[in-house]
């Protein structure tokens, strides 16, 4: 008859495609491609197609994408670890320094009133040099207590992370998706432009952006710093994003979108894109700690965020300063933000494996 | 192959100009100026000023006149060191900031492509999950708390090494900068090589090489290495740009006269002509490598040239 067929289902494995688009029933294992008629309907019996795609049904939701992948994330135990101490060290974050005023009284900004406290301590000790829980982490220059600016510098580094995260996804995957459903001149040109700006030392052009922008306020220098961030690292996105919507837009999902008069934004981004979550996750994931990384390396030299406001790497500066005399106040923000980053590559690298084993490179 | 270069250097040369075009709309688009300050100038002085740097001509010629200029490679006079050209002020940081990149990356290779082979030669072993721990690490620790922690250790306790301070190539100065710069590198040149010959350890050509009889070490170093070496090669490119911000950062840290240091007090200073001529420079430098990797890899991979 013809080879459209879908294969009953305990046939031997065939290659599909590496994402299956969600709610729909897995793709035909032999893909039309353009220029080939369709055929529908008529060859297939209609009893037939029905008991074969209740069955089909059912395979789908024994092992459907998701629940496979998570039983693969748990198997691996570097990504549990992972997945574990990133919620941890968030929750920590959001809900420590609140915390740590209810039990204690003290805030990241609270400078001690008492003079034989204005001093930095070193952790677990008391202003008299004895054993004490006050200060886990001791205390920087003014007193002031390292936890809590450790875990409010945690709140500002995550945010940054996800915030310059979600706006590269935003312009990525639309970027992406606009240039691969569209295809042709402009799609080479929009790719052609992503080449031409992968080579630009961005870094480079961030630092003088930031510069030569510095905001008068911290609030002003953080936004600057979401946008600058957010809009260098999208190219990566764009990419990922455009090879999956290439490999998807001749599917017959599409086709029947297109033929019920679906308009192409809507099928590009209702149809598309939900499709293509999976590798958009993975790369999510792996972009908040290389932000991160990049913030604090911009607050390092300066271009980051400003006081009073501190993240991760402003602690982490200020503790280079007194290397030599008060280590715990680089050890301590620069350990947990190594942690946290460590963590989150776990992570990202478990759901790579777990989500798309054919994206197994690095 | 020709043609391959071609098509590569009419991307090349529009990008370079690009990055500074960029660059220099950011410097003149954003508020203020060089010679404002904390108080505002007398009228006249301001006017000199402005006559002087051609600064009253409209911002096309002006445009213009830098653009020619970094063309001929002639990048001007700084602003802020007075009557130094910055030419000058290249030639005398970037041998500092090579020398530290190159070893680094030299350094990178050599223990990366080691422990990344021995990592996929005994995949699943405990060297594998030590050293692939051990290069996520690398990956995670910002350099700028790895090198305090190197200087706090071997500089401030075992008082093995200087904290910071530049004595030329073959010194002690020489080794926390080199090691501060290439962790990261090492780590992601040990995975890539990991995964590199874990794909070619598993292909046919592998196969038959043992089954001629080929010995162990030189199914590896023969066959396997080659193949498996190829995304080290293509890695090559962005490890440049990598390598950029990390002397930034190494050169802060140490206090060391190179290219990165300069940059940072040209941008803090805006000092016009010494910020685009680095960045000139720099794009030069990195763009023309890149396009040299791009080069060795369609030599070492035909199907990558069309």
């Amino acid at each position: 008859m013809n080879d459209e067929r879908p294969p009953p289902p305990d046939e031997p494995e065939r290659p599909k495609p590496a994402f299956a688009p969600l709610g729909m029933p897995p793709a035909p294992p032999i893909r039309p491609r353009a220029g080939d008629i369709i055929h529908t309907g008529p060859e297939l019996a209609v009893g037939e197609a029905d008991v074969r795609s209740a069955e089909r049904a059912e395979v789908v939701t024994g092992t459907s994408l998701w629940r496979d992948a998570w039983r693969r994330l748990l198997k691996n135990k570097l990504a549990v670890f992972g997945m574990i101490m990133v919620a941890t060290i968030t929750l920590a974050s959001i809900t420590g320094p609140f915390l740590i005023k209810q039990f204690t009284g003290l805030t990241p900004h609270y400078i001690p009133t008492d003079i034989a406290a204005l001093k930095s301590l070193p952790p677990f000790t008391a202003t008299d040099g004895s054993f004490s829980w006050l200060h886990p982490m001791g205390t920087d220059n003014q007193g002031r207590d390292l936890l809590a600016r450790v875990l409010q510098g945690g709140q500002i580094s995550l945010m940054v992370g996800i915030i310059a995260t979600l706006m590269s996804l935003i312009i990525g995957v639309s970027y992406g998706a606009v240039s691969g459903y569209l295809g042709g001149r402009l799609d080479s040109l929009m790719m052609r432009l992503v080449d031409v700006l992968y080579s630009l030392p961005y870094i480079i052009i961030v630092i003088v952006l930031l510069s030569m922008f510095r905001s008068q306020t911290a609030r002003g220098q953080l936004i600057l710093l979401f946008v600058a961030l957010g809009s260098v690292s999208w190219l990566t996105m764009a990419r990922i994003v455009r090879g999956q919507i290439l490999s998807l837009k001749n599917q017959e999902f599409v086709l029947a979108a297109r033929a019920t008069g679906v308009s192409t934004p809507r099928i590009i981004f209702w149809h598309l894109v939900p499709n293509t979550i999976g590798p958009v996750i993975v790369y999510a994931t792996l972009t908040i700690p290389t932000i991160m990384l990049t913030e604090a390396f911009l607050s390092f030299l300066g271009f980051g965020v400003q006081p009073p406001i501190a993240s991760w790497g402003s602690l982490t500066t200020d503790g280079i300063q007194n290397i030599a005399i008060f280590p715990w106040q680089l050890i301590c923000p620069g350990v947990t933000m190594g942690l946290t980053l460590f963590s989150l590559n776990f992570l990202g690298d478990g759901l790579r494996d777990a989500l798309d084993p054919q994206m197994r490179k690095v | 192959m020709l043609r391959f270069i071609i098509r590569r250097l009419i991307i090349t040369i529009p990008t370079i100009l690009v990055v500074i075009t960029i660059t220099w709309g950011l410097i003149r688009l954003a508020p203020g100026n060089f010679y404002t300050g904390d108080k505002a100038l007398p009228e006249a002085i301001e006017q000199n000023i402005r006559e002087k740097y051609g600064l009253d001509r409209p911002w096309h010629e002006q445009y213009l006149r830098t653009m020619g200029q970094i063309l001929r490679l002639d990048f001007g006079t700084s602003l802020r060191y007075e009557g130094k050209s910055v030419n000058e002020i290249i030639a005398r940081s970037l041998p500092v900031s090579a020398t530290v990149g190159i070893l680094a990356y030299l350094l990178a290779l050599i223990v990366g492509i080691t422990v990344g082979s021995i990592a996929a030669l005994k995949q699943n072993s405990k060297w594998d999950y030590a050293s692939m721990t051990l290069a996520m690490l690398g990956i995670s620790i910002p350099n700028f708390v790895l090198g305090p922690i190197l200087v706090l250790f071997f500089s401030l306790t075992l008082y093995w090494l200087p904290p910071s301070r530049w004595d030329g190539f073959p010194s002690k100065s020489v080794i926390l900068p080199v090691i501060t710069l290439s962790a990261i590198y090492m780590a992601y040149i040990a995975r890539l090589t990991r995964a590199g010959m874990l794909e070619v350890l598993r292909s046919d050509y592998i196969r038959t090489a043992r089954s001629k009889g080929l010995s162990e070490t030189q199914v590896v170093i023969r066959h396997a290495l080659r193949g498996g070496l190829l995304p080290v090669v293509s890695y090559t490119g962005p490890a440049l740009a990598f390598l950029l911000t990390g002397t930034v950062v190494v050169e802060s840290l140490f206090v060391l006269p190179g290219l990165g240091k300069y940059f940072i007090q040209a941008s803090l200073n805006r000092d016009e002509p010494l910020i685009l001529g680095i960045v000139a420079f720099i794009s030069m430098t990195l763009l023309t490598m890149n396009l040299l990797v791009d080069i060795a890899y369609g030599y070492l991979d035909p199907r990558i040239r069309q």
